[in-house]
């Protein structure tokens, strides 16, 4: 390490937690929030999900719909780009492989849009084959709107900010495009243990 | 104002600390000389690293207080939170001459330019004054007349941050007017708010939904979410209402 902060010690983190901590992470037990507007509030009564984009036939649910989908609980570490991670997170969810199923497509990237207007791109390869879920329920409640409910995407092993908050569908994308976040610098992708925290990283 | 793509690498750099001023009583600010700094817009952020002997990092965000017009220069208000481990070192050890590892400027949706000719609502919890006060900065460096209203709930008299400033902006005739509320210790002869934010209070603070103004919200997330909200219950455009939340996490 060429620089040293004078007189800066630090916590000293030799457990086996610090070891799930993702460079420039640190520990919370808070469940902090980031969002860039108000906390939208849509109705479950109004509530959709959909797959759209490139697509030979759209999909949408309702939220009774989606609720009958076959649901998992999923526990995950997260990583928030604001640098607060939070070890074993439990949520209830519906696997994208389940909302995918049965639907034909050439589409290698997908955009999650949400209520408010919030958009965030990923690979499709990163929320397909068990690795992203939309999330209805944490630590066995109704995900409070604030954390994004009634629904929101959940993809753990990306920062937090791609776990889109009060998603509403993907959209199937033949090419990458910035979402909100991305558009302002944050970075394409968003690997935490490769620090991709913004473009360039 | 048309999003500024940044797609430039962010690098770290050396910022030499030039001064340090005691704001209130858990709170200050760090006069940061950062070289070939690429400048900023008012509401971006930085991150800082902190290095131990022992190769340990710590990183943490905060906001910039300074107007992008104060070139090369970034000011940094920290509070110091309990439990934290980096604002500890940062309102207590840091001394002038330091140098701190620094990367920005960080965000572009949550910034305001003077270009912006809409009425200007900013409401601030607490040190959330900070990206409020680049702003305010900012618009003063510009001459700018834009109406603008600043909101600022605050526990007691001593822990309003650049209050004297904020008076002397306020006194300029330019079209600021600031509104400080005092939720827990009020001076014996207050005579301005003294409760949280509420409907009341944003009813006579914020500017009717047809003057479509645009709103700058920054706090402690409880803070934030109760504003936010009742400003769209009160008919504000909820895409003009940009909102910055301070997690309850040490930092």
């Amino acid at each position: 390490m060429s620089f040293v902060t004078r007189g800066f010690r630090g916590r000293r983190r030799d457990t086996e937690e610090s070891a799930r901590l993702p460079p420039g992470q640190y520990l919370t037990r808070d469940f902090p929030v980031l969002s860039a507007g108000p906390t939208p509030r849509t109705p479950t009564s109004q509530w959709t999900f959909s797959i759209t984009g490139e697509v030979d036939k759209p999909k949408s649910w309702s939220w009774d719909e989606f609720r009958a989908l076959p649901s998992e609980t999923i526990t995950k570490d997260i990583h928030c780009v604001t640098k607060w991670s939070k070890l074993d997170t439990v949520w209830e969810g519906v696997s994208v492989d389940v909302l995918l199923d049965g639907v034909e497509t050439a589409a290698e990237y997908v955009t999650a849009y949400s209520d408010g207007g919030y958009t965030t791109n990923l690979p499709l390869e990163d929320v397909t084959d068990g690795k992203g879920w939309v999330a209805f329920a944490y630590d066995s409640r109704p995900l409070e709107p604030e954390h994004g409910g009634p629904a929101r995407l959940l993809v753990p092993h990306l920062y937090f900010w791609k776990s889109a908050k009060w998603v509403r569908g993907l959209r199937l994308m033949g090419e990458d495009a910035p979402g909100f976040w991305e558009t302002y610098g944050y970075h394409m992708y968003g690997d935490p243990w490769r620090e991709q925290r913004y473009s360039g990283d | 104002m048309a999003r500024a793509t940044v797609q430039r690498r962010l690098t770290w750099r050396l910022a030499r600390v030039v001064e340090l001023i005691d704001e209130a009583p858990r709170v200050r600010s760090l006069v940061l000389a950062v070289p070939d700094w690429p400048g900023h817009q008012a509401g971006q952020h930085v991150d800082v690293r902190l290095t131990s002997e022992d190769g340990y990092q710590a990183q943490r965000s905060y906001s910039i207080a300074s107007a992008p017009e104060d070139r090369g220069r970034v000011m940094l208000t920290v509070e110091l939170l309990d439990d934290g481990e980096v604002s500890p070192y940062l309102v207590d050890e840091v001394r002038v001459g330091d140098q701190l590892e620094l990367r920005g400027p960080i965000g572009g949706y949550f910034v305001w330019h003077a270009e912006m000719a809409d009425p200007l609502l900013l409401v601030a919890g607490g040190s959330g004054i900070c990206p409020l006060m680049a702003m305010l900065r900012h618009r003063s460096a510009r001459s700018s007349t834009v109406p603008t209203r600043l909101l600022y709930s605050s526990r007691s008299f001593e822990d309003v941050i650049y209050r004297a400033e904020l008076d002397r902006l306020a006194a300029a005739g330019d079209g600021l007017q600031t509104f400080l509320t005092l939720t827990r210790v009020q001076p014996t002869t207050w005579t301005g708010f003294d409760r949280r934010v509420d409907r009341e209070m944003l009813v006579q603070v914020a500017w009717s939904p047809e003057r479509r103004p645009v709103a700058f919200v920054c706090g402690p997330t409880p803070f934030v979410e109760a504003v936010a909200r009742l400003l769209v219950e009160l008919g504000q455009d909820p895409a003009r209402v940009k909102t910055e939340r301070f997690g309850p996490t040490g930092g």
